[in-house]
């Protein structure tokens, strides 16, 4: 059997008197295509901040390839391999299309600083390939048509296809999608679940994702796991999710005694 | 790229620029002694240089990281009296050995006068930014507020560099070609870590500090070598200003020159480099020219020039905020990659 690629452990997440998430326990093994699901509130985006070191988790611990990251820094969380996007798009927006998806790449670069000011021999040849790594992807993504034109001036759909450009420059083993789907149209959403499908199957990334639109996660995810007042209510395979009463409960209110 | 092809065009980089900077230097000296340049001329070419450098270097922690700081001036005034200090303390070592007033002697005191005053300069900057790169925004200009004037009250009460009275006799060490080499320096460091890949991170920084640290950029890291190196120009500005002006007072480094450094940096579009140096170059000759206006007599009293040069200067400013309100460059440089940009999209 296959070791789980990231454990979370009995994480819970206080802030004062609230608590976002209680309790909270997940095993992710790789390559597997999860959906955190809840309603507004529910503590979904509080669990990838505790996965990204963003917070702290007042208990619990967290795993991931091995190693226990409870408490570390974002950074170095992001450098062993968890990539991500946000809720509210926050791309570099007086960058360029492509500047943004080379700061994603910037992770793995061996040449430093030091090599960057005086222009070294290793580091123009290293750019080069972080160039044409940035190229590709966004190729890949479908965005290199527009790679010299600002972030911000992008169409809304785009931003979060940039998002995940972004994210995929990183070579991450683990990709946290935090509604990638919301405020695009039908058309778009067909886009991004096959985008999702193919990272998954070409890249070989695990990814776990967060979103309200019920096509999109009943649609490609494998397994749901449903949050709500930050305690996780009921996992399971779609259909099984489906027709949990604790869930729609959940979404629609108990039906009257 | 192949080696070989590198290393060419290394080495023609290299040699345009030490040529230019040599006959630049040449031409300098041709006028100077024609008399198309007099000495007042020459002291504003080289208080521009100086500006360039305190602009830039400050751009670099204000435009390019976006940390908010307005202490430049205590910087530049670390730098100042360190490196002036140094030299009055070892130039009698030099003048023993008959080394003093010869040129390579002169050239080896201020080699070593800036390297002084840019590591302490530098140190203090460490010092200073360590903790205060914690805080953001308002919080950190406050900080750096603070240590400006921490450093202005310091040298004021200490009497070894004079105190009050100021330091004076400080041997004049500063030409062209040494200013303007390090300007160059600057200029090349600023623009190659802003082009590059790596220097990426400066900016993440600037525009996001989560989502940069969700990329995996150690923010902390960046932020205190930005705000080390700023410092670090800022003092070597500091020490050639020392050498070429002979006289430091603690009232150069007060609050209105940091807030000076800032407008430099904030009228030329903030984290534009050619931005810095073109706004640092039209507000020192401004600020000179402003020095001859007429006496104007309003309401029965007379208005002295050094009265109505700041009023003129704040007009100027207003105006040009009003006229560009991102700057004279927003956050473009100007050449040719602002040339190359416009190129590319007319291709598209």
């Amino acid at each position: 059997m296959t070791e789980p690629i990231l454990t979370v452990h009995n994480c819970t997440m206080r802030f004062g008197g609230l608590t976002a998430v209680k309790n909270f326990s997940l095993q992710l093994m790789p390559q597997e295509l999860v959906g955190l699901i809840g309603p507004n509130g529910a503590g979904k985006t509080t669990v990838f901040n505790l996965l990204t070191g963003i917070y702290r988790p007042t208990e619990g611990q967290i795993i991931f390839r091995g190693r226990n990251i409870t408490g570390w820094k974002t950074y170095r969380i992001a450098r062993l391999g968890i990539a991500r996007t946000f809720q509210n798009i926050r791309l570099f927006r007086s960058l360029t299309v492509l500047e943004n998806v080379k700061a994603g790449a910037r992770i793995h670069m061996r040449t430093g600083l030091w090599d960057a000011a005086w222009r070294t021999y290793p580091m123009l040849c290293e750019e080069e390939q972080v160039h044409a790594e940035a190229w590709r992807i966004l190729q890949e993504i479908g965005l290199d048509d527009v790679a010299h034109y600002r972030a911000g001036d992008l169409p809304y759909g785009e931003q979060r296809r940039l998002e995940i450009a972004r994210a995929l420059a990183m070579h991450p083993y683990l990709l946290l999608l935090d509604e990638p789907a919301a405020g695009m149209n039908p058309q778009e959403t067909a886009h991004l679940m096959e985008l999702i499908r193919r990272l998954r199957d070409e890249y070989g990334l695990t990814i776990l994702l967060i979103e309200h639109d019920m096509k999109v996660v009943m649609g490609i995810c494998e397994r749901i796991v449903v949050l709500d007042y930050g305690e996780e209510i009921a996992q399971g395979t779609p259909e099984q999710i489906r027709t949990n009463p604790r869930v729609i409960a959940a979404y629609l209110g108990e039906a009257p005694a | 790229m192949s080696v070989g092809r590198f290393w060419l065009l290394r080495g023609i980089s290299l040699f345009a620029a030490a040529g230019s900077l040599l006959a630049a230097n040449a031409l300098i000296a041709w006028l100077r002694a024609t008399g198309w340049v007099d000495d007042y001329t020459y002291r504003v070419i080289m208080l521009c240089g100086i500006n360039i450098l305190l602009a830039v270097s400050l751009n670099f922690i204000n435009g390019i990281t976006g940390q908010f700081s307005i202490g430049h001036a205590g910087f530049q005034g670390v730098g100042a009296y360190t490196s002036a200090a140094f030299t009055l303390a070892s130039i009698r070592w030099f003048q023993e050995r008959g080394l003093a007033g010869t040129s390579l002697g002169d050239q080896i005191l201020l080699a070593s006068a800036i390297v002084v005053g840019a590591v302490s300069a530098a140190l203090a900057g460490l010092l200073v930014g360590i903790p205060s790169l914690r805080l953001r925004g308002d919080y950190l200009a406050i900080a750096t507020l603070g240590f400006g004037e921490i450093i202005r009250v310091t040298i004021l009460n200490i009497e070894a560099v004079g105190g009050a009275r100021g330091l004076k006799d400080i041997p004049i060490l500063t030409n062209f070609l040494w200013l303007y080499l390090v300007v160059f320096l600057l200029l090349a460091l600023s623009r190659n870590l802003l082009v590059s890949v790596q220097g990426l991170g400066f900016l993440a920084v600037r525009d996001d500090e989560i989502v940069a640290e969700a990329l995996g950029v150690n923010t902390t890291r960046l932020k205190v070598i930005a705000f080390v190196l700023g410092a670090c120009f800022a003092g070597i500005a500091g020490s050639l200003y020392a050498h070429f002006d002979g006289y430091l007072n603690p009232d150069n480094f007060r609050l209105e020159q940091s807030i000076i450094i800032l407008t430099m940096v904030v009228l030329g579009g903030q984290g534009s480099v050619t931005g810095s140096v073109l706004s640092a170059i039209l507000l020192t000759v401004v600020l000179e020219w402003l020095r001859f206006l007429p006496t104007i007599t309003l309401g029965g009293r007379a208005f002295t020039p050094s009265e109505l040069r700041m009023v003129f200067f704040s007009l100027m400013l207003i105006l040009l905020m009003l006229w560009r309100p991102k700057g004279l460059l927003g956050q473009k440089e100007f050449g040719w990659m602002v040339l190359r940009q416009y190129w590319r999209l007319l291709r598209t």
